[in-house]
């Protein structure tokens, strides 16, 4: 499958195995830290799914001085990273603004477990309800079968 | 000649599986026992003429027949033997053919080795396998023929790409596809047994194995994928959630819980709609996953050379199988009743909140990989969703799941109680506290990487503390090593694959601890990372077999004395005109230091240093859990395939 890959390596070529510049870096270490982290929120726009940390593209490359631009005039992450997403829209965020077309996207781990959870619960106590509330409903079979199982697996894991 | 045979060989096998799907499934509905004896030689003979065809297609790279296009697009004279030869896979149509020789394999083996299995069950198996590859099989021949002919041929073929030209890579596609496709036997299981209307403890004791083989291949096939991207991209990264990268997550994902939910069929008779669904959702996230990178509908690094009749051939077959099979579902599921009761807290209670866990993340990476193209179709926003959502939305499930994976493994089954358990493993909490303390001492408020170390000391202790308590090695020593010995084969399998996840997450905790720095050195001139120095002895070209290169001599120095010498590469080949970096690693155990080579200017050459502390765990942790799989799957139990009488099943009950 990775193999698809290497066509679009390829293609991609020159943007892969990105060494960078070390004239772009900024001289201080904590600023420069600060910029690739800001670097690796923002998506090179012409890679596939690249951060422009990644990439060696030359647009990625301007990016980068950009961030580093704004970074050493003293804005804060978000007003860098606010200042390339007015010049280039929702593309450019690697993580996406909430927001109501991306509300779904965001609510996707609650939903799950809560769809989960009320899927489980359904099928759970049905058995448990009929078995408490009507035990003249089993069948002569179905309780030999449940003795059967609860004493097989009475010798169970109980260490 | 020899390509056309193999182009009549896939025309057989499709046509194999043609009457291998009828006769199982008419067999089992009209009772008609002669029908139902002819699924297995079927299954043989498809896997035969499959065989033959895939044979036939190496055999003309090996020979390098660039009258055939496919040779002559992704081979090259020049290429070592061990390259032409995985270059049969190297291209959409090879590992189409790949694809469906492991399948046809998968075939063999059910009809093989599955003496004990109801003869209606294994027709009906057979029948689906038959159904699955019928469609593949059409889809090579329609859309993707590998033996079509080339006139006049070139004089020799355009070459393999070179990033391919790599043993992690060669073998990648392989370990993958047995996974997708040990999906498929599970997800032929699920629907005959859909078909049947019965789900019980035999059933399960058969398709566990399935589960357990294809979740290792997986595990194995992801593993080796990460492991090439971390030291041939040079970038020092190893997961990018890259949409690709995703779609093989998924089936692992929903293999992972699939085999857990089916231990509860097996031992308790309970969870069975939940273990159908996940054989269901397994396999059609594995089709889907083929089809995101056939048909190029996804923008990815990996995306394919898309053609547009080969996605919506896929498309339909996704259809049709996942469609066909979440119908029957539906439809069938309800005559399924879960025959084992158990309290929330249990040991089934903690495998239904692996599952719910397990399901719910790939339902968001499900959601994070498919939602910028649904925003585009159906909003018409273009909007990007990257490595730092996987991680912030995947964070608040990852935590509950590691949590509960020690404490699930020592929970008795049906009914619990929390505090016994939780004094079992005490000290694997202590553990993990002791490590989130000395990571902040060591190395400062980096609380991520921290927790991680704390959450990878957790779940290896809590995986000993889980043998430990079994073999009674405390409170009764002298007998442990009978214990051991007598302990079955599946408990310590997963008891090994929970460690394995424990060392991987310690490997990506270390990762967190990594540090780079860009250099620009003349030879001579050396720079500083992480307490080495790096000195760059010089550059010089060499020459490759096809390829010449550019090499970088670098010296890592540790206090004036040289720890290793690297020689980082850029090469270049000229057929395909394609440069590819090689990165020089030197691993000791404990932390790769790695080295690229970038652009050389005046004499100096750009280096990117990397400090990978415990890098090489996360690949080994895979190979442990995988190891786990392997284990478990050596279990006598599974390999008998009745469940044993009642008397003996008593003793040997624990999961």
């Amino acid at each position: 499958m990775i193999r698809v890959l290497a066509l679009l390596l390829a293609l991609a070529g020159p943007a892969f195995g990105a060494v960078g510049d070390p004239a772009l870096q900024l001289p201080d270490a904590a600023q420069e830290e600060r910029a690739r982290g800001i670097g690796r929120e923002l998506r090179c726009l012409v890679c596939q799914n690249q951060s422009i940390e990644d990439s060696d593209a030359d647009l990625a490359r301007d990016l980068r001085r950009i961030v580093r631009e704004q970074v050493s005039a003293g804005r804060s992450d978000a007003e860098v990273v606010g200042f390339v997403h007015r010049r280039y829209g929702d593309f450019v965020l690697l993580r996406p603004r909430f927001s109501a077309a991306t509300a779904l996207l965001w609510a996707t781990p609650a939903v799950a477990l809560l769809a989960g959870g009320l899927r489980r619960r359904a099928p759970r106590r049905r058995p448990a309800a009929s078995a408490a509330s009507v035990p003249g409903a089993l069948t002569e079979a179905e309780r030999a079968r449940l003795a059967r199982l609860e004493g097989g697996a009475g010798g169970d894991r109980a260490a | 000649m020899i390509p056309e045979l193999g182009h009549f060989a896939l025309a057989l096998a499709l046509a194999l599986s043609c009457a291998q799907a009828a006769f199982g499934l008419v067999g089992p509905w009209r009772g008609m026992p002669r029908l139902m004896a002819a699924t297995p030689p079927l299954a043989a003979g498809a896997l035969l003429a499959t065989a033959v065809a895939f044979g036939c297609l190496m055999w003309s790279f090996g020979v390098n027949d660039t009258s055939v296009q496919n040779v002559a697009q992704n081979s090259h004279s020049a290429k070592p033997m061990l390259y032409k030869l995985t270059a049969t896979w190297g291209s959409h149509e090879g590992s189409m053919v790949l694809w469906v020789l492991i399948l046809a394999l998968c075939g063999g083996a059910v009809a093989g080795f599955g003496r004990d299995l109801p003869s209606a069950l294994k027709a009906r198996v057979l029948a689906v396998l038959g159904l699955v590859g019928v469609g593949f099989f059409a889809f090579i021949l329609g859309t993707s023929n590998p033996f079509d002919r080339l006139w006049p041929p070139p004089p020799d073929g355009q070459g393999l790409n070179p990033v391919l030209q790599d043993p992690g890579l060669a073998f990648h596609p392989p370990l993958l596809y047995l996974g997708y496709v040990g999906c498929a036997v599970t997800f032929a299981f699920a629907v005959a047994a859909l078909i049947e209307g019965r789900v019980d403890a035999a059933w399960g004791r058969w398709v566990r194995p399935w589960a357990l083989a294809a979740w290792s291949f997986l595990t194995l096939g992801i593993a080796l994928g990460s492991w090439w991207a971390y030291y041939e991209l040079g970038w020092g990264g190893y997961w990018f959630w890259d949409p690709v990268e995703n779609a093989s997550l998924l089936p692992w994902l929903a293999g992972c819980a699939l085999l857990h939910s089916a231990v509860v069929v097996e031992k308790r008779e309970a969870l069975k709609t939940w273990t159908v669904f996940l054989a269901l959702l397994a396999f059609g996230l594995s089709l889907l996953g083929t089809f995101l990178v056939r048909s190029g509908v996804l923008n990815s690094v990996h995306s394919f050379a898309s053609d547009p009749t080969r996605g919506v051939f896929i498309l339909a077959l996704l259809m049709l199988y996942v469609g066909g099979g979440f119908a029957l579902f539906a439809w069938r599921a309800a005559a399924m009743t879960p025959a084992g009761v158990f309290a929330p807290l249990s040991r089934e209670g903690g495998l239904v909140l692996n599952n719910l866990l397990l399901c719910s993340i790939a339902a968001v990476v499900l959601a994070g990989t498919l939602y910028p193209m649904f925003a585009d179709l159906l909003l018409g926003q273009k909007i990007s969703v990257g490595p730092p959502f996987f991680n912030t939305a995947l964070l608040p499930l990852a935590v509950p799941l590691i949590g509960a994976m020690a404490v699930g493994a020592v929970l008795p089954w049906k009914r619990a109680r929390l505090f016994p358990a939780l004094q079992r493993l005490w000290w694997a909490a202590l553990g993990g506290f002791a490590a989130l303390l000395l990571c902040l001492a060591l190395e400062g408020a980096r609380i991520g990487p921290a927790l991680g170390f704390a959450a990878g000391v957790w779940v290896v202790l809590g995986a000993l503390a889980d043998v430990s308590d079994r073999l009674a090695l405390f409170s009764r020593p002298r007998a442990a090593l009978a214990r051991a010995l007598a302990l079955p084969r599946s408990a310590w399998g997963g008891a090994v694959a929970h460690a394995g996840m424990g060392v991987l997450i310690l490997g990506l905790a270390g990762m967190g601890l990594a540090t780079d720095r860009l250099a620009l050195l003349k030879p001579g001139e050396s720079a500083e990372l992480a307490g080495y120095t790096w000195r760059l002895d010089g550059l010089e070209s060499a020459q490759g077999p096809n390829f010449t290169a550019r090499r970088a001599n670098v010296t890592v120095l540790d206090g004036g004395r040289p720890v290793v010498a690297l020689a980082p590469e850029k090469r270049s080949f000229p057929v395909g005109r394609a440069t590819t970096t090689e990165a020089a690693i030197h691993t000791t155990v404990l932390s790769d230091l790695y080295a690229v080579l970038g652009d050389e200017r005046d004499g100096a050459a750009v280096l990117r240093l990397h400090h990978n502390p415990l890098a090489p765990w996360i690949w080994i942790g895979a190979a442990i859990m995988a190891l786990g799989g392997a284990l478990s799957l050596s279990d006598r139990r599974v390999r008998v395939a009745a469940p044993a009488p009642k008397a003996a099943r008593g003793g040997e009950a624990r999961a």
